[in-house]
C-alpha cells in the first residue's frame, strides 16, 4: 500500500505540473493585456510599461515562466491584481462553497440514481427501466445551463418554493446543487442497473435466495458488496466532474465558489487567479482519484485480508 | 443438536414424505409460446432416505430440483402440476411464503462452490447470515453457530477460517462451506445439484461421505442430482431417471442397476466404466432431443436398440409395478437381455 500510495503521489504531482505549465501558456497566448485592463484605455505607454515591469509581464516568456515555476514551488501563485491579495488565498476562501454544492451533488446522485438502478434491475426491459433509460438520455443530452435557467424560473420564480440565489439562506444550495446532479442520476442508475443485472445473473445470488435472504439484502448486501468497485470508482470521477461543472451553474445561480471567481478572473485577465482556480480544480481532481485508488484496494477482498 | 430447534413441532418419522412432485410440467415462456422442459414429473422425497436423479444434461433435472426450492431461472415456470412442501402446496406461496420455506424446510447445495459463494463476503459471515437474518441472533451468537457449524462440516480451525474469503478456500472446503450453509436452519429437504461434479477426484469421496453422514443425522429428505452412477450408488436408496422431461424408470436403487427396465436406463449403465466389462465404455448412440422439436412417440426411440413401430407412434405411460416404475413398451424384453448377459 505505502509504495502503491508513493508511486500515485508522484503521478499526481507530473499532472499537476503539467497542468500549471498548460495554463502559464495558455493564459498568456490568449489576446488581452492584464496591464491596459489595469490602468484603462487612458493610461500612457509609461504607465503601462510600468504595470507590466510590476507584474513581470515585459519579460521574455520562458524567464516569466521559470519564475513562475519557483513561485509556485512556495505556493505563491502570484497576487490578483483586481482582488488584491494572494490569488491562491482567493481561491480558498471561495474552494469550500464549490464543495459544498458538488458533495450534495453527488449525494442527491447517489440518493436517487442507485435506487433508482437497482429497482430497474429487479424488472428488466419493463416501464420503469425503459423510463430510466430514456431519461438519463434526455438528462446527459440538456445543457446545464439551460437546466438551471429553467430551474429558476419553476421554482424560484412561478411556485416561489426555492430561493435562487446566496441571497436565500441555506436552502439556496439546493437548486445549483440539483441542477448538477439531474444529468447525472440516470446515468449512474443506468451503471448500478446493468452492474446489478450482471451480478443477480450469478450463482450466488441464487444461493443466497436458497438460504431465504430477502431480495432487499439480496440487492443491497449481496449485490451492493460486488458492484462496490465500479460504483466508487464512478463516485470519485462524478466528484471531480462536479467540481469542475461548477463553473457553469455557478455562474448561472450567483454560488460564491471557485467557478465563478474563475469566470470574473478569465474576462479580467486576473491570470493569478485564474491559474490559482484551475490548480485548485486539477489538484482536488487528481486527489479523488487518488483517493478511489485508495478505496478501490480497500474495497477487493482478493488484496485485503479484511475480517468480517 | 440445536439446528433441529428451529422446528418445534412434533418429530418428524423417518419415512414420512417431506416433498412431493405430482404431475409437474415446466416450461421456458417466450411471449406465448412456452417450450416444455419438464413434462409430467411426479417424485417423493422421504425422510431419512436419498432419492437419486439421473439424467443427461438437458434432461430437466436440474430444473426439477430447482422447482422444489422455487428458484427456477427467469423464463422457466411450473406449467401445471403441484410443487408439495411438508403437506403445503407451493402452488399458491407468496414470494414471501417461499422466502421463509427456502433455508428452513428446502436448502440446496449447487454444483460449483466458487461460484455459489459470494466472493465479497467472508465465507464465516455468510454461514452466519442465516442467523443473523432469519433467526435474528445477535453478531457473537450467529458467529458462535457458524463456527460451530463449520466444525460439523470438517472444516480445521473454524474459529480462524471464519474471516477468510472464498478464494482463500480449497474446493472441497468451499463446497463443505456451502453445505453447511444449507444445513443451518435444519432444513427437513435437501437438494444437491451436482454437488461433486466440480470437485477433484479424491476431494469427492470427502464430500459425499459428509453428505451421507449429515443426511443420516438430520434425518434429511435428499434429492441428490446427479449424471455419475458412482456417485449415485454411493449415497442413494432409490434412484429416478430422467430423460427428455419425463421419468423413465424409477425403483429401489440395487433393484434398478442389476434389474433396468428402460433401455435409457441399461444404456447408462453400459457407459459406466466397469472392470468386468474389461474397462470397454457402451456409450448411448445419438443426442439427447431438442426440446422445441421432441419426436413422436417414446422421447428415446430415435436411440433405442429396442424401438419398434409401436415405439414411434405412442408415448409409453410410467406404469407403476409395486415399489418400481418403468416408461417402455418392451420393458420385460429389457430386463431379459440384462439378465441374459449377467452371468458371462
Amino acid at each position: 500500500m505505502g509504495r502503491f500510495l508513493l508511486k500515485r503521489a508522484g503521478q499526481a504531482l507530473v499532472v499537476a505540473w503539467g497542468a500549471i505549465t498548460l495554463v502559464f501558456v495558455v493564459v498568456r497566448v490568449v489576446p488581452g493585456d492584464p496591464a491596459t485592463l489595469i490602468l484603462g484605455p487612458d493610461a500612457s505607454a509609461a504607465q503601462l510599461d510600468s504595470v507590466r515591469a510590476d507584474f513581470g509581464l515585459d519579460k521574455p516568456l520562458w524567464q516569466q515562466y521559470l519564475t513562475h515555476m519557483g513561485e509556485v514551488l512556495h505556493g505563491d501563485f502570484g497576487d490578483s491584481w483586481r482582488l488584491g491579495g494572494g490569488a491562491m488565498g482567493a481561491t480558498l476562501d471561495r474552494f469550500p462553497a464549490t464543495l459544498a454544492l458538488a458533495a450534495l451533488a453527488l449525494l442527491i446522485t447517489l440518493a436517487v440514481g442507485y435506487p433508482l438502478g437497482m429497482l430497474c434491475a429487479r424488472r428488466p426491459g419493463k416501464i420503469l427501466d425503459l423510463l430510466v433509460s430514456t431519461g438519463s438520455l434526455i438528462g446527459q443530452a440538456v445543457p446545464s445551463f439551460w437546466l438551471g435557467i429553467v430551474l429558476i424560473l419553476l421554482f424560484a420564480r412561478q411556485l416561489n418554493w426555492l430561493p435562487s440565489t446566496t441571497g436565500g439562506g441555506p436552502a439556496a444550495v439546493i437548486l445549483p446543487s440539483v441542477t448538477l446532479a439531474l444529468p447525472f442520476v440516470g446515468w449512474l442508475a443506468r451503471l448500478v442497473r446493468n452492474g446489478a443485472l450482471e451480478e443477480t445473473g450469478k450463482d450466488y445470488v441464487r444461493t443466497a435466495r436458497a438460504k431465504g435472504t430477502g431480495e432487499g439484502a439480496v440487492m443491497y448486501v449481496h449485490v451492493a458488496r460486488n458492484i462496490a468497485l465500479p460504483v466508487v470508482t464512478v463516485l470519485g470521477l462524478l466528484m471531480g466532474n462536479f467540481i469542475a461543472n461548477a463553473v457553469i451553474v455557478e455562474v448561472v445561480f450567483s454560488w460564491p465558489g471557485i467557478g465563478s471567481l474563475m469566470v470574473d478572473a478569465i474576462t479580467n485577465r486576473d491570470y493569478a487567479v485564474v491559474e490559482a482556480a484551475i490548480v485548485t480544480i486539477t489538484v482536488s481532481y487528481i486527489a479523488l482519484n487518488l483517493l478511489v485508488d485508495v478505496l478501490c484496494v480497500a474495497l477487493d477482498p482478493r488484496l485485503t485480508p479484511e475480517s468480517a | 443438536m440445536t439446528v433441529s430447534a428451529v422446528h418445534p413441532a412434533q418429530p418428524p418419522a423417518p419415512g414420512d414424505v417431506a416433498a412431493e412432485l405430482r404431475d409437474v410440467h415446466i416450461g421456458f415462456r417466450s411471449g406465448r409460446d412456452v417450450t416444455p422442459v419438464v413434462r409430467g414429473v411426479g417424485l417423493r422425497l422421504r425422510r431419512g432416505r436419498v432419492l437419486a436423479l439421473v439424467g443427461e444434461s438437458g434432461s430437466g433435472k436440474s430444473l426439477t430440483s430447482l422447482a422444489l426450492i422455487g428458484l427456477l431461472p427467469p423464463g422457466a415456470e411450473v406449467t401445471s402440476g403441484s410443487v408439495v412442501l411438508d403437506g403445503a402446496d407451493t402452488g399458491g406461496f407468496s414470494a414471501r411464503r417461499w422466502r421463509e420455506a427456502r433455508g428452513d424446510r428446502v436448502a440446496m447445495i449447487f454444483q460449483d462452490p466458487m461460484a455459489a459463494l459470494n466472493p465479497g463476503f467472508a465465507v464465516g459471515r455468510q454461514i452466519a447470515e442465516p442467523f443473523r437474518r432469519r433467526l435474528r441472533l445477535r453478531r457473537r451468537e450467529a458467529r458462535e453457530r457458524a463456527v460451530a457449524l463449520m466444525r460439523e462440516v470438517g472444516i480445521a480451525d473454524a474459529e480462524s477460517r471464519y474471516g477468510d474469503h472464498p478464494h482463500e478456500f480449497s474446493g472441497g472446503m468451499r463446497q463443505r462451506a456451502v453445505i453447511a450453509m444449507a444445513l443451518a436452519l435444519g432444513p427437513s429437504v435437501l437438494l444437491a445439484d451436482e454437488p461433486t461434479t466440480a470437485l477433484d477426484v479424491t476431494v469427492q469421496a470427502q464430500i459425499l461421505r459428509l453428505l451421507a453422514r449429515r443426511q443420516q443425522e438430520a434425518d434429511l429428505a435428499t434429492l441428490l442430482v446427479s449424471h455419475d452412477l458412482g456417485v449415485v450408488a454411493r449415497v442413494a436408496q432409490d434412484v429416478a431417471v430422467m430423460y427428455a422431461g419425463r421419468i423413465v424408470e424409477r425403483g429401489p436403487l440395487d433393484d434398478v442397476y442389476t434389474r433396468p427396465s428402460h433401455p435409457y436406463t441399461l444404456g447408462l449403465l453400459e457407459a459406466m466404466p466397469d472392470a468386468r466389462d474389461g474397462g470397454r465404455l457402451k456409450p448411448i448412440k445419438g443426442v439427447p432431443p431438442d426440446p422445441r422439436r421432441p419426436p413422436g412417440g417414446c422421447a428415446f426411440h430415435p436411440r433405442c436398440p429396442f424401438a419398434t413401430d409401436v415405439c414411434r407412434d405412442e408415448d409409453p405411460p410410467l406404469a407403476e409395478d409395486g415399489d418400481r416404475a418403468v416408461a417402455c413398451h418392451h420393458a420385460d424384453e429389457v430386463t431379459a437381455s440384462r439378465e441374459t448377459e449377467e452371468p458371462r
